[in-house]
């Protein structure tokens, strides 16, 4: 630790004295004073960016809210030359491509971390953590990368043509392979969410109190019986937020997304069918919407994106935060 | 202590970079625009640097529909566009902008077959196919324009493009003159709601997604499916013959218009009379305001007008665009004589 | 006893099931690093750190400008939310008002998780359209906005993890609270909050969305900032999506080096919590 006598002050050598005394009391009050409202202000500030933020994209986004209405939300028809716009197919695509991956990766990813919080041995459990958190520090346009390099093809020549043979009698996995498309965004977006559902679940885990596990191995549950019973059950609803905040991911994840499906405003029913997301609609056509109202359906689309992501996210912290409380929580 | 390393870490990057700049204290022109001409501006930025030392072109191929955003918005000094602007987009910019044609070029179909065959399209194909009517390579349609070619029973996968595009305008524009459908269904525009296919970003996302993609049909300009070695389809013009695109018949389908240009330079050339003009062409324009905020920007600016219409064009026919012809140079000339700067105009002294 | 050898059973078979997941989710990152290093390692040369991008279609040339051009936006970012973030976190965990430090941390969390594409046009709207013209300055308060929960977040907890007693002890000597915070807290919850600050800088490094509409991107070298910069996240996504080999080629190249700087900079955070209490 540094030395603490305060340098400049000049407080510190007369504190003995006591008529000094008052003047120093004085002097530390007021510079309390002040960091205290400067740190006030940075707080207040914060909020005010968000407020902020919020505000400049409802002004912006405006002459399309008075246009459309209600009807933005739920048309699916995106007509730059006619000026009509609605955004239901990105709303779809978003939804449906998220859902996918969550589909995928929530399994996987509390299954790596109840390993990791529960069964793995004790020397196993650093490495594969680090390992993971790597994995969500990989940036999204590398994986997009790598999606439209070596993920497409694969589908494209592999993956969709079995599919389509096997299970091709449902609607889900009709149609010409073209390797990009929802199918390819699903998988790309469990690649990425599953870290962060797996470590955030892990600190969940490890959130629980530990006398829940001596109980049950007290009663003579097996290890897996102890997790099932004891930790699981007690950690649900952090469990939860987790998936909230991966989910909360996968709706606002925008290169890798926009790489690999397709870039196509239609609702279709086939998992191999092109799509479009709220985030790649923005991408693709934001600097280059030619009307203002194209460009105010744009800003639109955003807030929804903003509306959505925020609802999902303040979820998954309450929930996440009932386990750990809302100090001692995770870090992404 | 860490942290102070970091922070001074960071202040020393910025301090190390900063002055890195300030030594070359040339003028920055930003550009944004057409991905159409991009092959071409990005040579012409390149050789233009090694003759005018003092001012740097920073072009970003984002697209037509954002050039002409961005240059009304006024976050760019210029912008590109082959789609004409509309009356209302003209009206909407805030002072008179100039369309300055640089060259021509031609827009093609091209396509992942095995093997590449050479095929030939009908107006009535091509509309068919972008419509989503015909949806497989063995079309019995297809089968009869292209006799003698083995075509896979492979579905068509159309490849468009997802950002506002003048080539899309170039393509739609032939479309709608083509196809009653199509002009009633789709209709024209720099982005328009397609019936069936893939999205990708810029002529080079269209391309690359035909590359990577079998059974891929898209289009994109001459010199992005030449340069990637795609190959591309003739296509029967008004006259009634099936013509490659080439530079030769792109001029062709220029000489007509070349004599009724209007003043604004603002002219369709897709579906050309002329024996031989291939029937998807276009002009390609940069988007200029005629009173230039900065009087040293915008005599840069006027000053490389002048350089590509004049010695640029020699770099045309090497990436597969067509030069512009005599008559339009003469009026380019005047238009850029034009470009004023708070009221002065910046080309005075040149020949 | 069928019944326990079946409750043993099903604990083999659900550990192995929970290692056959944890091993799922660690193997795309190997088979994503292993095609880095196979395609991009074969592409990296000293052109691609010395030179310029060359025109559209002419094989060649380097990223020289977007490495510079990410290190520049990242040293503004920094420059700009790491303060800021460590002021609001350094807020949250002294400050007595519940109700502000509960809307604060809430909103700081579910900044976190706001699309960073959202950030990209709020700064699009706030900085690009009022001055004119896109600008690394732009991109940098675009990515600072993004930096900024993480940042408060971690140095919070940090700040947290400090033992009252040694603040206690600080005050009892007559010292301003503020010095106390400044000369005792801070510098004890130094190295978490560098890992904070690393961890930060390595999510916004490979930000690519919130750069689209604000540093735009730039084939030369930035001037200043008040012009468009190239980054090397916007360099791989132009060069990933067009048709060039060579441009895939460096692509890929240009993804190796990216990884490299954030996985540097996630061991460098690693390493830092490894020493707990600072100086």
């Amino acid at each position: 630790m540094e030395r603490l006598a305060p340098a400049g002050a000049g407080a510190a050598p007369s504190r003995l004295l006591p008529g000094a005394a008052s003047a120093s009391a004085r002097s530390a009050v007021s510079g309390d004073r002040l960091f205290r409202a400067l740190l006030r202000a940075v707080g207040l500030g914060f909020v005010l960016v968000m407020l902020a933020m919020i505000a400049a994209l409802a002004i912006a986004a405006w002459p399309a809210i008075r246009q459309f209405g209600w009807g933005f939300v739920v048309e699916s028809n995106w007509d730059p030359v006619q000026e009509s716009f609605g955004a239901l197919p990105f709303i779809y695509g978003t939804l449906l491509s998220s859902i996918l991956a969550l589909l995928i990766a929530v399994p996987l990813g509390l299954g790596a971390a109840i390993y990791l919080a529960e069964l793995a041995p004790a020397w196993i459990r650093p490495p594969v953590g680090f390992l993971i958190e790597l994995l969500a520090a990989v940036p999204s346009v590398v994986y997009g990368l790598w999606g439209i390099f070596v993920l497409a093809p694969l589908l494209r020549s592999w993956v969709q043509p079995f599919l389509g043979a096997t299970l091709g009698w449902l609607p889900l996995f009709q149609g010409p392979p073209y390797g990009v498309g929802m199918l390819a965004a699903g998988i790309i977006l469990a690649i990425m969410v599953v870290p962060f559902i797996a470590t955030v679940s892990r600190d969940v885990l490890l959130a629980v109190p530990s006398q829940q596990r001596e109980a049950a191995l007290a009663l003579g549950a097996t290890g897996w019986e102890t997790t099932r019973v004891a930790v699981l059950r007690y950690g649900r609803s952090g469990l939860i937020g987790a998936i909230l905040l991966g989910l909360g991911r996968a709706l606002g994840e925008t290169m890798a997304v926009t790489m690999v499906i397709g870039n196509r405003p239609e609702i279709a029913a086939s998992l191999f069918a092109p799509g479009y997301t709220m985030a790649s609609v923005i991408a693709n056509e934001f600097t280059e919407a030619t009307s203002d109202l194209y460009l105010a359906a744009l800003i639109e689309v955003a807030l929804l994106l903003l509306v959505i992501t925020v609802v999902v996210n303040a979820l998954a912290r309450l929930l996440v935060w009932s386990v750990g409380g809302p100090v001692k929580t995770v870090r992404e | 202590m860490k942290r102070r390393v970091i922070v001074a870490g960071l202040l020393a990057m910025l301090l190390a970079i900063g002055p890195l700049g300030v030594a070359g204290a040339q003028m920055l022109l930003n550009g944004a625009g057409a991905t159409f001409p991009y092959p071409l501006y990005s040579k012409w930025f390149d050789e233009y640097a090694k003759i005018e030392r003092g001012v740097r072109f920073n072009y970003q191929s984002i697209g037509s529909g954002g050039g002409i955003r961005q240059i009304t918005a006024r976050t760019v000094d210029f912008g590109a566009t082959d789609g004409p602007m509309t009356d209302d987009q003209l009206r909407k910019a805030g002072g008179e902008l100039f369309h300055i044609p640089t060259v021509l070029g031609a827009v093609v179909a091209t396509y992942n077959l095995p093997g590449n065959p050479r095929l030939r399209f009908t107006p009535e194909l091509l509309a068919d196919m972008f419509l989503g009517t015909i949806t497989k390579w063995d079309d019995p349609r297809l089968r009869e324009v292209n006799p003698g070619v083995s075509v896979p029973a492979q579905p068509i996968v159309i490849v468009h493009r997802s950002d506002g595009s003048g080539t899309t305008y170039i393509w739609v524009d032939y479309l709608s003159k083509v196809s009653k459908e199509w002009a009633q269904k789709v209709g024209r525009g720099t982005s328009v709601k397609w019936p069936v296919g893939l999205g990708g970003k810029g002529n080079e996302g269209v391309a690359g997604q035909v590359k990577n993609t079998p059974g891929a049909l898209g289009y994109v300009e001459l010199a992005y499916a030449n340069t990637n070695k795609l190959p591309v389809a003739s296509i029967r013009n008004q006259a009634g013959k099936f013509i490659e695109p080439a530079i030769e018949s792109t001029t062709a389908a220029a000489t007509g218009a070349a004599k009724t240009m209007p003043a604004d330079f603002r002219v369709s050339l897709t579906n050309p009379p002329g024996d031989n003009a291939y029937p998807i062409a276009s002009f390609t324009w940069l988007l200029v305001y005629r009173d230039q905020p900065e009087p040293t920007k915008g005599q840069a600016l006027a000053k490389f007008l002048w350089w590509a219409s004049h010695e640029g064009q020699k770099y045309a026919s090497d990436l597969l665009y067509a030069p512009l012809p005599p008559e339009v140079v003469k009026l380019v000339e005047a238009k850029v004589r034009q470009i004023t700067s708070q009221g002065k105009p910046l080309l005075a002294s040149r020949p | 006893m069928t019944n326990l050898g079946r409750r043993r059973l099903i604990d083999r078979l659900m550990r192995r099931l929970a290692a056959l997941a944890a091993g799922l989710v660690v193997l795309p990152l190997v088979v994503i690093f292993g095609f880095l290093l196979y395609q991009g390692g074969t592409a990296v040369n000293l052109d691609f750190f010395t030179q310029l991008p060359k025109p559209v279609g002419e094989p060649g040339g380097g990223m020289v400008n977007a490495i510079v051009g990410s290190l520049v936006l990242l040293g503004l970012a920094g420059l700009l939310g790491l303060p800021a973030g460590i002021l609001a976190g350094l807020y949250l965990a002294e400050s007595r008002d519940r109700r502000l430090t509960w809307l604060v941390r809430f909103l700081a969390d579910v900044l976190n998780g706001v699309p960073s594409i959202v950030i990209g046009i709020f700064a699009y709207t706030v900085v690009v359209l009022p001055m004119r013209g896109f600008s690394a300055l732009a991109g940098g308060i675009a990515l600072a906005i993004i930096m900024i929960p993480v940042v408060l977040r971690t140095t919070e907890e940090m700040v947290r993890l400090v033992p009252a007693s040694l603040r206690e002890a600080a005050l009892a000597l007559g010292i301003p609270e503020w010095k106390v915070i400044l000369r005792v807290v801070v510098p004890t919850a130094r190295a978490g909050m560098v890992t904070g600050a690393m961890v930060a800088i390595a999510r916004i490094a490979g930000e690519t969305a919130p750069l689209l509409f604000t540093a735009f991107g730039n084939r030369f070298w930035h001037q200043g900032l008040d012009e468009p910069i190239a980054a090397l996240p916007l360099q791989i996504f132009a060069y990933a999506i067009a048709p060039y080999d060579d441009w895939h080629r460096q692509a890929w190249a240009g993804a190796l080096v990216l990884i490299a700087l954030v996985f540097l900079v996630s061991l460098v955070a690693r390493f830092a919590t490894r020493r707990p209490g600072g100086a």
